[in-house]
């Protein structure tokens, strides 16, 4: 129930909502729970609601320190 | 629109990046047998979250890390931990005439103390599923002679999206609109097992999804208060394996914190805009769980100057006591005491096609996920 997919925004259609993509299926989401967002960020939906935006540096940076942890070449 | 190969999401690598999927697995084997040398036992760890659950099972860790790990299931299914009595009492309401049962499509098949849901909509009840709680509004805007009635369930994540859907309700002046608000909190269930001397856990997998709204913050009290290793916890295969790492360089420090492993998603005070409005339209009260009876401030219940909105005041209902099925272990499951091959019903008399009880009809629910990928031949 607490299960929840980043989707890209694909368009802004209003103040509180947008067109997101993922893996080829696009959605109307409700943004009225987040700040605001703009193309091409990616967020958390849950319930046809956005409920967070992706932190994109934050991910990078996650998945480069796993790689020096562990000593593996970007893919 | 095709799906474009040319722009493969930058987050993918948290699912599907196998090099760096297998070395952690490898550094997280080696330090599982260290930890079981020392301990002469398996680590005991609980993932909460239902979704948790899934994703173990799904992705093979559960499988790859059983010599070492026994991953106990805790109570983060909402549909689990619906108490029959509010199952009862939305089977109840379905039944009144000019009023429409709207709920999300996990609800319709758990058994009520007499039947389901499915069973009450093919007996003539008006149950109509809904994947976001705006879309009861829409359905109340849309016929207004009748009264809509959302079964609120779920946890954080998901309280936020009926709030402003009673936003809505509010702005739009509709009297047809009402929630039967069963929502659960997760700090305080989680507080209330850890008190539970049975139970015996060496650390905490902890939701994720939850955490986007609450933040890591109201997590803290399970290293002070317990001193208890645990890591907020993303939901890729990557995101678990960061998540179990974490907790054994805790182990390896002797030390014990709420990790935040989710940071792309968790921050450190949550989606304060979210909670803000959580908190405009409900405040903490006393709810029933499966299996766990009434815990004190471990819902969310509408406040007194939207009772009007309260499904519970607006219908109030005279139900006989309610009864589990004889010998579900679900309320025994949902709290990590036993694993669901120890129910004399799993996968005999209770299967996903005739589930006994709630934890075999959700997807989420821990003995849907043994019975699809635990099941070992003979």
């Amino acid at each position: 129930m607490c299960l929840a997919v980043p989707a890209k925004v694909v368009r802004i259609l209003n103040d509180f909502t947008v067109e997101v993509e993922t893996f080829g299926n696009h959605a109307r989401v409700n943004t009225s729970l987040i700040e605001q967002v703009k193309l091409g960020d990616y967020v958390l939906v849950h319930a046809g609601f956005a409920i967070e935006i992706v932190d994109q540096d934050s991910a990078q940076e996650s998945l480069a320190l796993w790689r020096e942890m562990y000593a593996v070449q970007s893919s | 629109m095709p799906f474009n190969r040319a722009e493969p999401s930058p987050l993918l690598p948290f699912n599907d990046d196998l090099a760096l999927g297998r070395a952690m697995l490898a550094r997280i084997k080696e330090g599982l047998a260290d930890w079981q040398r020392a301990h002469g036992r398996k680590l005991t760890l609980m993932e909460v979250c239902g979704t948790h659950t899934v994703a173990l099972s799904h992705s093979g860790i559960r499988d790859a890390l059983r010599p070492w790990v026994d991953f106990r299931s805790g109570p983060g299914c909402p549909v689990c931990v619906t108490d029959q009595e509010d199952i009862d009492a939305m089977l109840e309401l379905a039944t009144l005439p000019g009023l429409t049962v709207t709920t999300f499509g996990d609800m319709v098949r758990v058994p009520g103390s007499r039947r389901n849901l499915a069973q009450a909509k093919a007996a003539g009840a008006d149950v109509r599923i809904v994947y976001s709680p705006l879309e009861a509004v829409d359905l109340a805007q849309a016929e207004p002679q009748r009264q809509i009635v959302f079964m609120g369930i779920g946890f954080e994540t998901t309280v936020p999206t009926v709030a402003a859907a009673l936003r809505k309700a509010v702005e739009e002046g509709l009297e047809n609109f009402s929630v039967y608000s069963v929502h659960k909190l997760a700090a305080p269930v989680i507080r209330q097992l850890l008190q539970d001397p049975e139970l015996k856990l060496d650390g905490l997998i902890l939701p994720g999804h939850v955490a986007a709204i609450t933040g890591r913050r109201p997590f803290a009290f399970v290293a002070s208060d317990f001193s208890l290793p645990a890591a907020v916890t993303g939901f890729a295969e990557l995101d678990l394996l960061g998540g179990i790492q974490d907790l054994l360089t805790q182990y390896h420090e002797g030390s014990a914190r709420v990790s935040n492993c989710y940071p792309r998603i968790v921050r450190e005070e949550g989606n304060r805009k979210a909670w803000n409005l959580v908190d405009r339209y409900f405040t903490q009260g006393d709810v029933r769980w499966r299996g766990l009876g009434l815990l004190p401030d471990s819902g969310l219940v509408l406040r007194p100057e939207y009772r009007r909105f309260d499904a519970q005041q607006r219908f109030p209902l005279n139900l006989p006591p309610a009864h589990l099925p004889p010998g579900c272990l679900c309320g025994e499951v949902l709290k990590g005491k036993v694993l669901p091959f120890d129910c004399r019903h799993f996968a005999k008399s209770c299967t996903p096609v005739h589930p006994v009880g709630p934890c075999m009809v959700s997807g989420e629910g821990t003995c849907a996920t043994y019975y699809k990928y635990e099941r070992r031949e003979g």
